[in-house]
């Protein structure tokens, strides 16, 4: 199966890197600022957050730039991976139904462009963890776990969405709304010690606070998490993925009726 | 006996239709909730059973929605039959609707790449062709135009250009013989022939009888989904044009 799926990517390859290099130049309008902007963007948006935060709420965690930038890095790139994700199908509707090319292509080449972004930003976080005076560890490897689980999870969810997309074309208003309330609920910029042990599982429930909380514990409290914290995260990649895979598989012939 | 390039046995092809396109959640929820949802489904091709040899251009007839574009998409596998088989033996290489699935916003040669790989080109053939492909079109001074500035003249002469440098086995060409105006709708009919002389099998679609009559040897003619005729061109083209005179279908295959 995986021996397949990787033969059916070489033989799409070129297609794929095309498909990267329009997304690209699509997003970007071939300006140097587009590319700024990119990283610009969720600078200064924790920047206004660290304003908000200190000076009229009055925390005063210790390095709370970076528990805020933990959050809002993931959060922002699954928010910007499964936007534009949503409409990978839709926006290609007039390619696939004219050659046969396998449909999560599109998706695929729109999540490259998010990962190169959050890529980015990430080095930022780094270079805002040595200004803040935090200690790195070999523990930092460790980082690349949920990285690979929020990328799958962030495809599986592309997949699911941009399914939903191409049958109601008012699901983009309804999951800006839904990313909005999941941003309050992921604990971007407060803190749920203060909650009861029962609350604070229930804090498991969102994905990405999963994700947000492992970078944390890493980064800022230097712990590994449990084991179970492990296969939490990756159950949550895994269910997503799976789901998205089976809609892509049943519906492959289907979508056509719906554009 | 030549060899069998395409085999289509008893194929069916359910589309639906309906409520279920370009409708909002909110839409859907209120039309279910009052019992206004409404789907369609009909056979857009019904029991069509035709076989393609190898030497062989098939022309295929009939109204507005007889089905025919839906016949090539089983052939070249964007959909599926729901009953019966296609068995194809041969790359296909189809020209549908040359000109749309352009990016607006993209130039010429991006455009061609773009293209190219998703007609299943290689990049390397890709390098090696596209000096050929954009002096075939003869727009060198658009290379770097966005396309949404050209006119549609030459974004189907570009098209074209790109299309017609595959080898394919089997060519499946719907309404397009030609583009462009005068000098290059003779270039490009000549390309075609040239590419429908070296491929193994050709299929080609079209409204124009005459055209039919002088290129294809079989003749296939769908009227509503269904297989009215299915056979050599004289014939099949004689009942076809006596219908479309009439308006009166022939009675079942004799």
């Amino acid at each position: 199966m995986i021996k397949q799926i990787i033969q059916k990517m070489k033989q799409h390859q070129f297609l794929f890197e095309e498909l990267v290099k329009r997304d690209f130049t699509k997003k970007y309008k071939r300006t140097v600022l587009g590319m700024l902007w990119s990283v610009l963007g969720p600078l200064m948006t924790l920047g206004v957050m660290a304003l908000v935060f200190t000076q009229f709420f009055g925390r005063n965690m210790e390095h709370y730039i970076i528990y805020l930038f933990c959050g809002n890095l993931l959060y922002g790139y699954f928010k910007e991976s499964t936007a534009t994700g949503m409409t990978a199908l839709y926006d290609n509707a007039g390619i696939f139904s004219k050659v046969n090319v396998p449909k999560y292509m599109f998706l695929l080449s729109k999540n490259v462009s998010a990962l190169i972004n959050f890529g980015i930003n990430i080095v930022f976080l780094f270079l805002f963890c040595i200004i803040d005076g935090v200690s790195f560890t070999w523990k930092f490897i460790m980082l690349l776990y949920p990285i690979c689980c929020l990328i799958l999870f962030n495809l599986g969810m592309g997949l699911i969405l941009s399914a939903l997309y191409l049958m109601f074309r008012d699901m983009k208003y309804l999951y800006d709304i839904f990313t909005l309330l999941l941003m309050y609920l992921s604990a971007i910029f407060y803190s749920i010690d203060a909650y009861s042990q029962e609350v604070q599982y229930l804090f498991y429930l969102n994905p990405i606070y999963v994700y947000i909380r492992y970078f944390r514990k890493i980064i800022l409290e230097g712990t590994i998490p449990k084991f179970s914290f492990h296969l939490l995260a990756l159950a949550y990649a895994v269910v997503a993925l799976i789901i998205g895979a089976v809609i892509y598989k049943k519906k492959n012939y289907k979508f056509l009726y719906y554009i | 006996m030549s060899k069998t390039i395409i085999e289509v046995k008893n194929a069916s092809v359910k589309y639906v239709t309906g409520d279920l396109r370009n409708i909002g959640l909110k839409e859907y929820l209120m039309k279910k909730l009052t019992r206004k949802y409404e789907v369609r489904s009909f056979m857009a091709v019904n029991n069509v059973s035709f076989t393609v040899e190898q030497g062989d251009m098939l022309g295929i007839v009939g109204n507005n929605g007889a089905g025919k574009s839906t016949l090539l998409k089983v052939v070249t596998k964007i959909m599926q039959p729901s009953t019966g088989y296609v068995k194809v033996n041969g790359r296909i290489a189809a020209l549908l609707e040359l000109a749309s699935g352009f990016d607006g916003d993209l130039n010429l040669k991006e455009n061609a790449y773009l293209r190219g790989a998703m007609l299943g080109y290689t990049r390397e053939f890709m390098d090696k062709k596209y000096p050929e492909i954009l002096e075939f079109s003869e727009l060198k001074e658009f290379e770097q135009r966005p396309f949404k500035q050209l006119s549609s003249g030459m974004k189907s002469r570009i098209a074209f250009s790109i299309a017609s440098m595959i080898e394919p086995e089997i060519l499946i060409l719907d309404e397009v013989l030609s583009v462009g105006d005068g000098a290059f709708r003779e270039k490009s009919e000549a390309k075609m022939k040239e590419i429908i002389q070296n491929g193994k099998a050709t299929i080609l679609v079209s409204h124009s009888i005459a055209q039919i009559r002088r290129m294809c040897n079989k003749v296939l003619w769908l009227d509503r989904g269904n297989q009215i005729r299915f056979g050599e061109t004289a014939a099949v083209c004689d009942e076809y044009e006596l219908f479309l005179k009439t308006g009166v279908l022939p009675t079942k295959e004799s």
